[in-house]
C-alpha cells in the first residue's frame, strides 16, 4: 500500500513496573525482508515481538502495522490485524492436546468456514513446505525439538500471514536442525512474498539469512545496519557480540559489591 | 477421529446423571410439594396443637389426604390457627371433626379428620369447628398422678366413717 | 530479611491479607470476563462437550464407587444407632436424607476438587507456561473464549450430575447393607425413605447445592490455572491451592446454605 515499510516503530518506550525495558525505540521494517533484533539476554528484544503483536501496551511511543495503529484496547481491530501476522514462539508452543495436523489447522478452522477437504489440503500444503508431511498424525510430544519448532512455524504461517515473527527460533537446536530452521526463515520468507522479523542471539545463523540487523543493548538500539555492515562494526559492544568474546564492555557479572568485600578480605 | 465416542462417552454420561435426579425424585424422594393435586385449604383452631410442625401429613382412616402448610398463633382467640390443604377428591362434610394425633407412641404428630353427617361440603377457606387438641404427656401424667392422689385421699377420707 | 520475628509476622500479615483481597478482586474480574466471553461455547457446543467428557466423564468411576461405599458405611452405621432406640425401620429415611441433603453434593463436590479441579488448574497452568495461550493469543483466538470458558462450563454441567449419581449410588449402597445383608424390610425401607424425603425441600436443594459447588470449584480451577506462575513449583502450587481453596469454599457455603435452606424445619 503506502508505505514501503510494513512496520513502524516510532519513539516506543516500555517499562515493566518501575524498570525500563525499552527506551526510544525507532524501527523500520521494509516490505519482504528479513530483519534480525539482536542483543544478548535481556535487552528486551522479546519485548519488541510482543508490542508488535499487541499483547504488551508500551508506556510512550506507537507501533504501526500496515499504516494502522496497534492498540491493545480495540480488540476487534487488534484481533483483525493479528491475522496477517503468524508469530513462532521459542520453544513451539503447540497444543499438547492437539495432533499435528490439528495444530496446523487450528486457526484455519477458527478463522475461516471452509469445508474439511479444504482444511486438509491447506494443512497438507502447509506442512509439506516446512517437510514434516509425513508427521501430520504425530502428538507434538512426540516430536524432536526441531521438528516441533517447524510443525510451529507451519503453524505460524497457516493462514498466509503478511508478517512472521520468529521469538528465537534457533534456540536449543542441534546444528542440522538450526540450518533447515534458517534456512525455512529465508525460503518461505521469498516465496510467500511475506516480510520477517527474528528475534535471536544466534549471531552467525542470523548474519547469513537476514537483510538487516538492529542491535539493541539494554533497551536502546545501538548498532544497526546489514549483516556486512555489522561484521565490519568496530563499536566494542557490537564487536564483543558478534565475535562471541567473554571480555569486553558487558560484563558476565550480575552488578554487585566486589568479590573481596562480599568475601570479607 | 475418536471424536464420536468421546460424544457418546458425553451422551452416556448425561443420561446417567439426569436418571440419578429422576430416581432421586421417583424412588427416594416425593413428589409431594411439586405434583400437588387440585387441593383446598382449610382451617382449624385448635387449643394446643403440641408438636404438630407445617407439611405434617392431614389423615383421614390413615390415608394422607392432605398436608398442613401453615401454623400461626391467633391473638384474638389464643389458640393455634392452623392452615390445611386438602386434596379435592377427597370432599369433607362441613362438621368434620379434627384432632391433632401421634402416630405410635414418640412419632411424628399429624392431624386426623373424622368426618360428620352434614350433607354440606367443605368449601375452600371453610374453618373447621370441631376440634380436639393433642394429648401433652406432660398433662397426662400429671392428671393421672392428680387423680390417683384424689382417689387415695377419698379412701382416706372414707376409712374413719 | 533483615526484619525482627514480630515485625515480620504483623508486616506478613498485612501483606498476606491486602494479597488476598487483591486476588479476589482479580478473580472477581476474571469470573466476570469468563461469563462475558462464553458466547463461543454457546455457538459451538462441541468445545464443552469435549471439555465433560474431560472433567465429567472421567470422575465417574470414583464418584460411584466413592457413593457406593458412603452409602454402605452410613447403612451400617446407622443401623447400628438405630437399633438403640428400635427404630431400624427409619435407615432408609437416614441414609436418604444425608446423601441427598448433604454428603452427596458436598463429598462429590470435594472429589470433583481433586479429581477434575485440579486437571484444570494444571492444564491450563501448563498452557500458559508453555506459551500455548499466548500462541493462541497470537492467533487472534481468544483463550478466555476458547480455552477458560468451556472448561468452565463443563464443571458447571458436569458437577450437579455427579451429585446426583453419588447420592442415587448411595442410596443404593445402603439399600445393600440394609436391607439385603441385614435384613431390615424392604417395604419399610422404601416406604419410610419415600415419606420422609421430599422432593423439593431436599433433593432439589441438593441440586441447587451442587450446582452452586460446580459454579465455586470450577471458576476457582480456571482462575488457578490462568493466574499461575509459569514455571514447574508455580503450576504445582497453584494446583495444589485449587484442591485446598475448593474444598474450604465448598464447606463453607455448604454451612451457609444449609442454614438457609433448613433452618426452618
Amino acid at each position: 500500500m503506502s508505505s514501503e515499510y510494513l512496520v513502524e516503530i516510532r519513539d516506543l518506550t516500555y517499562a515493566y513496573g518501575e524498570r525500563p525495558v525499552l527506551q526510544n525505540i525507532e524501527m523500520a521494517i521494509p516490505r519482504g525482508k528479513v530483519v534480525a533484533i539482536m542483543g544478548i539476554s535481556g535487552s528486551g528484544k522479546t519485548t519488541i515481538l510482543r508490542l508488535i503483536g499487541g499483547v504488551l501496551r508500551a508506556q510512550r511511543g506507537e507501533v504501526l502495522f500496515d499504516g494502522v495503529r496497534v492498540d491493545p484496547h480495540d480488540r476487534a481491530r487488534l484481533y483483525r490485524l493479528r491475522r496477517r501476522m503468524g508469530m513462532l514462539f521459542q520453544f513451539g508452543a503447540l497444543f499438547t492436546d492437539l495432533s499435528v495436523f490439528d495444530n496446523v489447522a487450528f486457526q484455519i478452522r477458527e478463522h475461516s468456514e471452509l469445508p474439511e477437504s479444504m482444511v486438509r489440503d491447506l494443512v497438507l500444503m502447509k506442512l509439506h513446505a516446512v517437510g514434516l508431511r509425513a508427521a501430520q498424525a504425530a502428538m507434538p510430544g512426540e516430536l524432536s525439538g526441531g521438528m516441533a519448532r517447524r510443525v510451529a512455524l507451519a503453524r505460524a504461517i497457516a493462514l498466509d500471514p503478511t508478517l512472521i515473527m520468529y521469538d528465537e527460533p534457533f534456540t536449543g537446536l542441534d546444528p542440522i536442525a538450526l540450518g533447515v530452521i534458517a534456512n525455512l526463515v529465508r525460503t518461505l520468507n521469498d516465496a510467500l512474498g511475506a516480510t520477517s522479523i527474528v528475534v535471536t542471539h544466534d549471531v552467525e545463523e542470523a548474519l547469513e539469512v537476514v537483510d538487516y540487523v538492529y542491535y539493541l543493548s539494554e533497551g536502546r538500539i545501538v548498532a544497526q545496519g546489514t549483516p556486512e555492515e555489522m561484521r565490519a562494526n568496530v563499536d566494542p559492544l557490537v564487536r564483543q557480540f558478534v565475535y562471541g568474546q567473554a571480555d569486553g564492555p558487558v560484563s558476565q557479572q550480575y552488578p554487585s559489591r566486589p568479590i573481596a568485600e562480599e568475601l570479607g578480605v | 477421529m475418536q471424536r464420536t465416542t468421546l460424544d457418546l462417552w458425553v451422551g452416556l454420561f448425561v443420561m446417567a446423571g439426569v436418571a440419578a435426579l429422576v430416581i432421586l425424585a421417583l424412588k427416594v424422594g416425593n413428589m409431594g410439594s411439586f405434583s400437588a393435586p387440585e387441593s383446598y385449604t382449610v382451617y382449624a383452631e385448635f387449643d394446643n396443637i403440641g408438636g404438630l410442625k407445617a407439611r405434617a401429613p392431614v389423615k383421614s382412616a390413615g390415608v394422607v389426604v392432605g398436608r398442613v402448610t401453615g401454623i400461626e398463633f391467633d391473638t384474638q382467640s389464643y389458640k393455634a390457627r392452623v392452615r390445611m390443604e386438602l386434596e379435592k377428591r377427597y370432599p369433607f362434610s362441613k362438621d368434620t371433626a379434627a384432632s391433632v394425633l401421634t402416630s405410635g407412641l414418640l412419632g411424628e404428630q399429624y392431624v386426623g379428620l373424622e368426618t360428620g353427617a352434614d350433607s354440606a361440603m367443605l368449601k375452600d377457606q371453610d374453618k373447621l369447628t370441631l376440634t380436639q387438641s393433642a394429648v401433652v404427656l406432660e398433662k397426662l401424667i400429671g392428671q393421672f398422678l392428680y387423680s390417683k392422689a384424689a382417689e387415695g385421699g377419698g379412701k382416706n377420707e372414707a376409712a374413719p366413717k | 530479611m533483615m526484619f525482627g520475628r514480630d515485625a515480620l509476622s504483623v508486616r506478613g500479615l498485612g501483606a498476606n491479607s491486602i494479597d488476598a483481597l487483591w486476588r479476589l478482586g482479580y478473580a472477581t474480574r476474571f469470573f466476570g470476563l469468563t461469563l462475558s466471553h462464553s458466547g463461543t461455547c454457546g455457538r459451538r457446543p462441541r468445545l464443552v462437550v469435549r471439555e465433560v467428557y474431560y472433567t465429567g466423564v472421567l470422575s465417574l468411576v470414583i464418584i460411584l464407587v466413592s457413593g457406593l461405599f458412603v452409602g454402605m458405611v452410613l447403612g451400617f452405621q446407622g443401623y447400628q444407632t438405630l437399633t438403640t432406640y428400635g427404630s431400624e425401620s427409619a435407615l432408609g429415611v437416614l441414609v436418604a436424607l444425608s446423601l441427598v441433603r448433604e454428603l452427596g453434593p458436598v463429598v462429590s463436590a470435594l472429589l470433583f476438587a481433586s479429581r477434575a479441579g485440579s486437571a484444570i488448574t494444571a492444564e491450563i497452568g501448563l498452557m500458559k507456561a508453555t506459551e500455548q495461550l499466548a500462541a493462541m493469543e497470537m492467533m487472534a483466538v481468544d483463550p478466555i473464549a476458547r480455552v477458560i470458558a468451556p472448561r468452565y462450563w463443563a464443571g458447571v454441567i458436569s458437577m450437579p450430575l455427579l451429585a446426583a449419581m453419588f447420592s442415587a449410588m448411595g442410596v443404593f449402597g445402603g439399600y445393600l447393607v440394609g436391607v439385603v445383608l441385614i435384613g431390615v424390610d424392604e417395604g419399610t425401607f422404601w416406604s419410610q425413605m419415600q415419606a420422609a424425603v421430599d422432593v423439593r425441600e431436599d433433593v432439589f436443594n441438593g441440586v441447587i447445592k451442587s450446582v452452586v459447588f460446580g459454579i465455586a470449584i470450577s471458576w476457582i480451577a480456571v482462575f488457578e490455572g490462568y493466574d499461575a506462575p509459569p514455571t514447574a513449583e508455580g503450576v504445582s502450587g497453584a494446583t495444589t491451592r485449587t484442591v485446598v481453596t475448593s474444598s474450604l469454599v465448598v464447606l463453607g457455603l455448604d454451612f451457609i446454605m444449609t442454614a438457609f435452606m433448613f433452618r426452618g424445619m
